[in-house]
């Protein structure tokens, strides 16, 4: 009940969760259902406007830009998803054993992790792409790759404090396992850090996707992608600015939202922390 | 303090020789070969050995890494192959485009996030509160490449005060090169104004809870005297933290802000060096990255120690 009213004195929580809820809702009612194909060209009907022809307009093939913007949440969501889990559960799992091992093994893999840090997913994603080819593996393992040390650092931190605690100490002494102790006791609580940076996360997967596709190393055409819809309306800037400005909503909406719910979360798991 | 610096020293060296070693086996195990790469599957067998042998492909691994960290160490970093001049000197020249877009990128997003985060704070839970993080939440969530396009359509082709691209080189006089940067500096800088503003606020907000401000106002200081004076500069501390992680960033920016605005920087050096399959300059202009990434992130750590004394002991707090 607490938590209820908890959740009821936070509307950057509901927000955030709200805008999350219709991000997801999109992506899966475009696998079932858009206005048009969006991949369909309507030369005849091209570049034309918002409302002049289907809801949002037009591109440059006469490709209905609002179907091209559903099947572009799919394609830039489950990128971004597919990154920020395999990157979530590769940090998590080298946090937990960073903090059970403790001593060289933790400095060790922390600087592992500051070095791959040190190397932007974009950077990543372009060497990668030298090599794989463009496409949609190669922007999730740069991202995932880019979200490791991320998420073990977040975790190793909280995981430390877990392992001081007496309840901690209480069950070594009576001879439990660290990999036992660190599934009962240490996950367990380490879990609401995961879930909210999984939120912070997932935005600016979402936002590096973009990037990928916009420089063309994301999702190989004629998949929409939000990024690639963005780097095709370059060229018709001054003759159809809606091509580029509603892509461009749609990631700050999708990042926005997600940002949001990061931050409702967390105030709510960890209330001390200040979100700003 | 001297212990200290180089235990830090020595871990700045380790880092940088453990990245450099990651790029390279990245780059070397990738499956593909540079050699046919850059010929094209067409190219004779006798034509790929000699250009294999050429670019020392033939050599031990480890032989071909040190020889690439020893030319990296002496400004030597191989031959471009599409541009068929040094790598060193393209990055030179590239580099007259990134590092002014860089620093006028910093200046546009620490002008606005300092005044903007210690207004917020000062006046917490007001109408200015409510609005500088609307800003804030806006910026951090759109894509600077984005916000380069918007800038394209209202300041180029819309009003056409601006030019929408490109850059005429120094060459052509101060004014039109720096004019050349400005839109490109603004996509570039919003983003990261976005953060540091949340994280001003969030750092003047716990410093003016702390006693000495109160003692400060106590002495008769005015609020906006002990603000300034007291509560704004110990909370740059955490700022300056924040801006030394936002430079991965603001290289992840630059490489997709140089592409919108068609700036010859660096960032569209990589990029092309991909489209064409220059694997010398891909690799080389990733270390440099790397390494400024790095060593930035190294020059913010040693500037803690001068600022918080606590630091200086070993082990630090």
């Amino acid at each position: 009940m607490s938590l209820f009213r908890s959740f009821c004195r936070r509307p950057q929580l509901w927000l955030g969760a709200f805008v999350t809820a219709l991000l997801f809702a999109v992506a899966l009612i475009s696998l079932v259902w858009t206005p048009l194909s969006p991949s369909k060209m309507q030369i005849v009907h091209k570049l034309k406007g918002p409302f002049d022809h289907g809801l949002l307009g037009t591109d440059q093939f006469g490709r209905d830009v609002a179907s091209m913007l559903m099947v572009g949440t799919w394609n830039s969501l489950s990128t971004a998803l597919a990154a920020v889990i395999i990157g979530g559960v590769a940090g998590t799992a080298i946090g937990l054993f960073a903090a059970a091992r403790q001593g060289f093994v933790e400095q060790l893999l922390m600087r592992v992790c500051d070095v791959i840090f040190a190397v932007p997913p974009i950077l990543s994603a372009m060497m990668l792409g030298a090599f794989l080819g463009a496409g949609r593996f190669t922007a999730i393992i740069a991202i995932a790759t880019f979200m490791v040390p991320v998420f073990a650092r977040v975790v190793l931190g909280s995981a430390r404090q877990i392992w001081a605690r007496d309840y901690v100490t209480a069950a070594q002494s009576i001879g439990k396992r660290p990999l036992g102790i660190t599934l009962v006791h240490i996950l367990p609580n380490v879990a609401g850090q995961i879930i909210v940076q999984t939120a912070i996360q997932l935005g600016l997967a979402i936002l590096t996707e973009a990037g990928l596709s916009f420089l063309g190393l994301g999702m190989a055409p004629p998949a929409p992608s939000w990024g690639r819809m963005l780097a095709d309306s370059q060229t018709y800037l001054g003759l159809a600015p809606w091509l580029a400005i509603l892509p461009g909503l749609s990631i700050a909406l999708a990042v926005f939202g997600l940002n949001m719910l990061g931050d409702g979360l967390r105030d709510v798991i960890d209330p001390r922390a200040e979100s700003g | 303090m001297i212990a200290v610096l180089a235990r830090r020293a020595g871990g700045l060296i380790i880092t940088l020789l453990a990245v450099s070693f990651l790029i390279f086996t990245v780059m070397d195990v990738l499956p593909g070969d540079p050699a046919e790469i850059m010929l094209g599957t067409s190219a004779s067998p006798d034509t790929l050995a000699a250009l294999r042998r050429e670019m020392g492909l033939d050599l031990p691994f480890l032989v071909r890494y040190l020889h690439w960290l020893g030319g990296a160490l002496t400004g030597d970093l191989g031959t471009s192959y599409t541009y068929g001049v040094p790598v060193a000197g393209l990055i030179g020249e590239r580099l007259q485009v990134t590092v002014p877009l860089a620093i006028l990128a910093l200046a546009i997003s620490i002008g606005l996030a300092i005044p903007l985060g210690v207004l917020a704070a000062s006046r917490k839970s007001s109408v200015a509160d409510f609005l500088v993080g609307l800003f804030s939440h806006f910026s951090i969530a759109v894509p600077g490449f984005w916000v380069g396009l918007i800038l394209i359509i209202v300041f180029a082709t819309t009003l056409g005060i601006m030019p929408a691209g490109g850059f005429p080189g120094w060459a052509a006089g101060f004014w039109p090169a720096f004019k050349a940067l400005i839109l490109p500096a603004v996509a570039l800088g919003l983003p990261q104004a976005g953060v540091l503003t949340r994280v001003t606020r969030t750092a003047v907000l716990d410093v003016l809870g702390e006693d000495f401000v109160r003692t400060a106002r106590a002495k008769g200081l005015t609020p906006r005297a002990a603000l300034w004076l007291h509560a704004v500069p110990n909370a740059l501390i955490p700022v300056v933290t924040i801006l030394g992680l936002q430079f991965t960033f603001l290289i992840a920016g630059a490489v997709l802000v140089e592409n919108v605005f068609n700036l010859p920087g660096l960032g569209r050096l990589a990029y092309q060096a991909l489209a064409q399959r220059d694997i010398i300059v891909m690799q080389d202009v990733v270390l440099f990255f790397c390494a400024f990434v790095i060593l930035m992130n190294f020059a913010v750590d040693i500037a803690y120690l001068f600022i918080d004394p606590r630091l200086r002991r070993e082990g630090g707090v």
